[in-house]
């Protein structure tokens, strides 16, 4: 709390040492987290200039912008960007990692120079698929299918390759560190049932993680040796079957997109629950259900292969099974929605963010359902509506979720207040520019625009226009909070421990945090969001607990 | 009614109705829960604002809630489920009887081959109420031969044949576009479908300047490369009689018994060792690398008519094999 | 200067950890995940294998037929007594057994480093008899039986692809072992703090299972199957 004069500064994990090797060689979750902070955002902003470009060229039918192989890299580098670079990481390693120990009432991760390890190797990551892309870039689409990435193409493929690769060990060992965290290190007293939601969703990111990570790292080493060393097992030629390659690919590619969700959705918990002031509805749904998807969207990745070429009979069943996985989701947004019933519902930034990822992820969750129809994804796959669909859950749903997240946990990681007139807008700007944007686009898919084109038929243009309208206002909606974040660390009012009168752990200590996180290790006597009963917290926070 | 409203491709094929029935279907059903969830979110917060509702109650939970919110969306799952894949069972089963085109996608363009030997790049003419099937491979990386206003779209990949179908049921012109990106002119590679009423379509057929169906192309083929030499009609042959092979089921030396279909018999060609049938030792060599896509196309053509009781309508394409005795 | 082990423990006590058995306990666990890790990244191998063997039965009897199964069952055994000299290292060092760890140890990277050196002369023999996939590839046998040599390289780019994953492994383990063995010769380990020794084991005792798979599929795969 702040106080008028104090004689002696509090050490905080922000001013515990101030050289660029205390930073670069901390093994503090706490500045690993900012760390990633800064390393993503530079990515988004990144990955949202490709963006811009593909915008811009899309405004007329004609491709004049750019040339037809400088449209493919584009495309190319703002999906790789953006998924391996900026959604896999953002939730779970800024936020993830700066509030999971404090969630469980630890001091650190289970092992802090691991968490160090994986900032690094995401950087290194980083830093192959950019010098890739500077000299040139890669031309094969995100999803690098074969034989035209391994014997056609002629670009820097095996750059961005390795890139991934790399950064998918960045991944899977951040997955690694949240699960043993949560299975070893709670503090005394806090149950799996105590547990805030945001860490069972990171519980079962990390299962994901762990899981199906490796799997696409070594499909992507298998493009790498076929390109390099021609050990190829995908080359037609040889008998090879590049459908095999998909099938390796979207084992992975299809349960990232839960990578790329659940913490989004763990942060939802939290900000509803706080800004209701009450408990969740229906915890123990909510937990499971993290769980059932992570387990179920392991078993549907040939959904994404439906006319690649498999039998009717595989693509009956993996028809099937892609509805069950939208099941639990939808479990959660309905329990999200109760939970506001009889709330006592305040209208801050972080709620307005997850009111808009509410209803944003139910649109892009339903349009999956569309998807996962056979006889309609014959007609829309390839298309932009599948484009709008996974623009829908992933920017409409796990972008505003990470910035709902950053809006919440800004006051505890930086101890100030973010100025609320200019991010409520930005919020609303965002969502604005969000619908405008990707609305059309599921217009235009079904009308049968294909995905990844260059030039498209003039009857295609007005949505188009639309569309890049709408990305001019998003775009302006990501830049503000860019411009008030970092004013607020410097002018922005100081924030106490508990700014929103939050329940759990980390608003029980104060705001930022010390490097050790708690004076002393707490011990949990509470339910999970026991917002009956939050006088008494406050009082253990004046107390020092 | 649809023309002024662009939200809906021209309906141009027997299955475009369906799609759009389910399409209608699935929008009306996202609409109303979309709507229902906005409504209350609207509704618990405006209602329950901390100014209106300072106390908030804390309420668990409830169990028939849940079950509810569970169970009926998995059932109205199994719904879009089953009718998805009815239309699905239509798009991936061809008539019988249908007339087959065999298309080859190369980057950047189509190539279409008639069963009477027309060939087209880049536009696919087709009869009226007519079944057509397209059987489609790849030259080179993986295609996607998409018609948006018959609701089909199949990929085209290299070493192996897809294949799709559709009756159009409405004269006119319409996209087909490539949906699977390969590369450079992935955008470029768009085409038109040409449905023309049955009469102009002979017409068409008969001024396409066409010498030869497909399948006596193939039968060049099957000469010229040797094969007769081994695949005689008679018992003394090196190599299986191929009349009457397609369409039905094969034994092979280990055991496995597979289906003669299009990509049994293009194997055959291109990596023959892949399947002995049984009886037969493996030398026959592989021709990968000396056959096109197209001589694919013509030689399976001919096998595939190997198989016919009577001539096809189109004509040309001799309807058994006549034996060669070299 | 004579720390005792109590003390060296204590000083292996990372600050997160409430105390010893937190931190044993919290480090295996995490070496369990990684190697649950590693299965799903050699499956991905193991996945294409199964698909390509199903596929191409003949063309991989041939490639088989290529491998010297003398040198592989010897490498095979080779690993087995490894992880044997690895698992007792990993007793010793639960036993306060400084020395005789340290020599259990050593034996188990000769074994490691023998393992690599035939393999070394293996990878040598189907070099230079032209049997690495790409443009110089060449298995003339294969004609010779009726089967297709593209597919035989299909069989070889997965052979020298999950062998040369396994070698890299088995390298990584070695050095792993050389530094166990460098600090627990200076006395780092007892009975009241083993957990390194303890999870390196289970590293190589991984990396050894994976070989025991990958010995039969690649090496013994035999002409039952008609012709």
């Amino acid at each position: 709390m702040a106080t008028a004069v104090q004689t002696v500064e509090r050490e905080t994990y922000l001013n515990n040492g101030y050289s660029l090797q205390s930073w670069l060689l901390t093994r503090d979750h706490k500045r690993i987290a900012i760390l990633y902070l800064i390393s993503i955002t530079a990515m988004f902003f990144v990955g949202g200039f490709f963006a811009m470009l593909i915008r811009l060229e899309l405004l007329t039918p004609a491709g004049d912008l750019v040339t037809s192989d400088t449209y493919n890299k584009l495309f190319t580098m703002h999906g790789i960007v953006m998924v391996f670079f900026f959604l896999i990481p953002s939730v779970p390693a800024v936020l993830g990692n700066f509030c999971i120990p404090l969630m469980v009432g630890a001091k650190d991760l289970a092992f802090p120079r691991i968490n160090l390890l994986s900032w690094y190797l995401y950087i290194i990551g980083a830093i192959f698929a950019l010098v890739s892309m500077t000299l040139g870039g890669v031309d094969t689409g995100w999803t690098f299918y074969t034989p035209f990435s391994t014997h056609y193409s002629n670009t820097h493929v095996v750059g961005v390759a390795l890139g991934i690769f790399i950064a998918g060990f960045s991944s899977i060992l951040t997955g690694l560190n949240f699960i043993v965290t949560i299975h070893r290190m709670r503090a005394p007293g806090l149950t799996w049932t105590r547990l805030p939601l945001f860490c069972w969703s990171h519980y079962a990111t990390s299962i994901i993680m762990i899981l199906g990570t490796p799997v696409i790292a070594i499909t992507l080493l298998l493009v790498a040796l076929e390109r390099l060393l021609h050990i190829g097992v995908f080359n037609p030629a040889l008998g090879g079957d590049p459908v095999l390659f998909q099938h390796l690919f979207w084992f992975y590619s299809h349960p990232a997109v839960y990578i790329m969700i659940l913490p989004g959705m763990g942060v939802i918990s939290e900000v509803v629950t706080c800004f209701s002031h009450k408990r969740v509805f229906g915890y123990e749904f909510v937990a499971l259900a993290s769980i059932a998807i992570a387990v179920l969207g392991f078993l549907v990745w040939a959904h994404h292969m439906f006319v690649a070429g498999i039998s009717v009979y595989a693509a009956l069943v993996f028809s099937l099974l892609s509805y069950f996985v939208a099941i639990p989701s939808a479990v959660k947004v309905f329990n999200w929605t109760a939970t506001l019933y009889k709330g006592s519902v305040r209208y801050d930034t972080p709620m307005l963010y997850a009111f808009g990822f509410i209803g944003l992820f139910t649109m892009g969750g339903l349009t999956g359902v569309f998807l996962a129809s056979l006889g309609i994804d014959v007609h829309v796959t390839d298309t932009y509506f599948v484009v709008a669909h996974f623009h829908y859950v992933m920017v409409g749903g796990m972008v505003m979720a990470y910035m709902a997240g950053l809006h919440f946990w800004w006051p505890k990681m930086t101890g100030k207040l973010y100025p609320e007139g200019w991010a409520k807008l930005s919020a609303l700007l965002v969502f604005v520019g969000f619908n405008l944007t990707f609305f059309p686009q599921f217009v235009l898919g079904y009308m049968g625009m294909p995905r990844r084109y260059h030039a498209y038929p003039p009857e295609f243009q007005v949505l188009n226009v639309m569309s890049t309208a709408g990305a001019s206002v998003l775009a302006v909606g990501y830049v503000l909070p860019m411009i008030y974040f970092v004013w607020s660390m410097r002018y922005g009012e100081d924030a106490g421990p508990n700014p929103w009168n939050a329940v759990g752990l980390e608003w029980m200590t104060p705001s930022p945090p010390p490097t050790y996180n708690f004076e002393e290790t707490p011990i949990v006597t509470w339910e999970a969001y026991d917002y009956e009963h939050l006088p008494e917290h406050d009082e253990e926070v004046a107390v020092g607990h | 009614m649809w023309k002024n409203l662009p939200l809906f491709p021209d309906q141009a094929s027997s299955i475009a109705i369906q799609v759009d029935g389910l399409y209608a279907f699935l929008i009306a059903v996202s609409a109303f829960f979309t709507l229902l969830i906005f409504a209350l979110i609207f509704v618990f917060a405006v209602k329950f604002r901390k100014a209106a509702h300072p106390k908030a109650e804390q309420i668990e939970g409830s169990l028939p809630l849940e079950l509810t919110w569970t169970l009926i969306p998995l059932g109205i799952s199994m719904i879009f489920f089953a009718w998805g894949a009815l239309i699905y069972f239509q798009q991936a089963r061809p008539p019988r009887g249908a007339m087959e085109v065999y298309g080859v996608g190369k980057q950047w363009m189509w190539k279409f081959e008639h069963e009477t030997g027309q060939r087209e790049i880049n536009s696919l003419h087709v009869p009226l109420g007519r079944d057509v099937r397209v059987i489609l491979s790849s030259q080179d990386v993986i295609h996607s031969f998409y018609v948006p206003a018959f609701r089909v779209k199949t990929d085209a990949l290299p070493g192996r044949y897809t294949s799709t179908w559709f009756r159009p049921t409405k004269v006119g012109t319409y996209h087909l576009f490539c949906a699977e990106y390969c590369g450079t002119e992935h955008s470029g590679m768009i085409g038109e479908v040409v449905v023309m009423e049955p009469v102009a379509y002979q017409a068409w057929l008969a001024a396409g300047g066409a010498s030869a169906s497909l399948a006596s192309n193939g039968k060049e083929l099957f000469t010229q490369l040797g094969c007769a030499t081994c695949h005689r009609t008679d018992t003394q042959g090196r190599g299986p009689n191929l009349v009457g092979v397609y369409g039905k089921p094969v034994q092979l030396n280990d055991g496995r018994t597979v289906m003669a279909d299009e990509n049994y018999i293009r194997e055959s060609i291109t990596n023959p060792q892949a399947k002995i049938v049984a009886g037969f030792q493996p030398i026959m060599p592989t021709f990968q690398g000396q056959v096109t896509e197209e001589s694919l196309g013509a030689l399976v053509s001919y096998v595939k008519s190997l198989s016919q009781p009577q001539q096809k309508a189109e004509g040309g394409a001799p309807a058994v094999a006549t034996s060669t005795s070299n | 200067m004579a720390t005792s082990d109590i003390e060296i423990a204590e000083h292996a006590l990372q600050h997160h950890f409430a105390d010893m058995d937190q931190q044993r306990e919290t480090t295996t666990f995490g070496m369990w995940l990684f190697l649950l890790t590693e299965i799903m990244f050699f499956g991905g191998l193991f996945c294409a294998y199964l698909v390509y063997r199903a596929t191409y039965y003949q063309a991989f009897v041939e490639g088989s037929q290529a491998m010297n199964i003398w040198l592989g069952a010897t490498n095979t055994a080779v690993l087995i007594c490894s992880s044997l000299t690895m698992a007792l290292g990993v007793r010793c060092a639960q036993t306060d057994q400084r020395k005789l760890m340290v020599i259990l140890l050593v034996i188990t990277m000769l074994f490691g480093l023998a393992f690599l050196g035939i393999k070394a002369i293996e990878y040598h023999e189907h070099w230079t008899h032209h049997q690495f996939p790409g443009p110089n590839f060449s298995f003339p046998e294969a004609e010779q039986n009726g089967v297709n040599p593209q597919n035989v390289e299909i069989y070889f780019s997965l052979y020298w692809a999950m062998t040369g994953l396994h070698a890299l492994h088995m390298v990584i383990g070695v050095g792993l072992v050389l530094w166990i063995t460098i600090v627990g010769a200076r006395g780092l380990f007892s009975a009241d703090y083993y957990a390194p020794v303890e999870n390196v084991g289970l590293y190589w005792h991984f990396v050894d299972l994976v070989w025991i798979y990958l010995f039969p599929l690649l090496y013994l795969i035999s002409k039952k199957h008609g012709g």
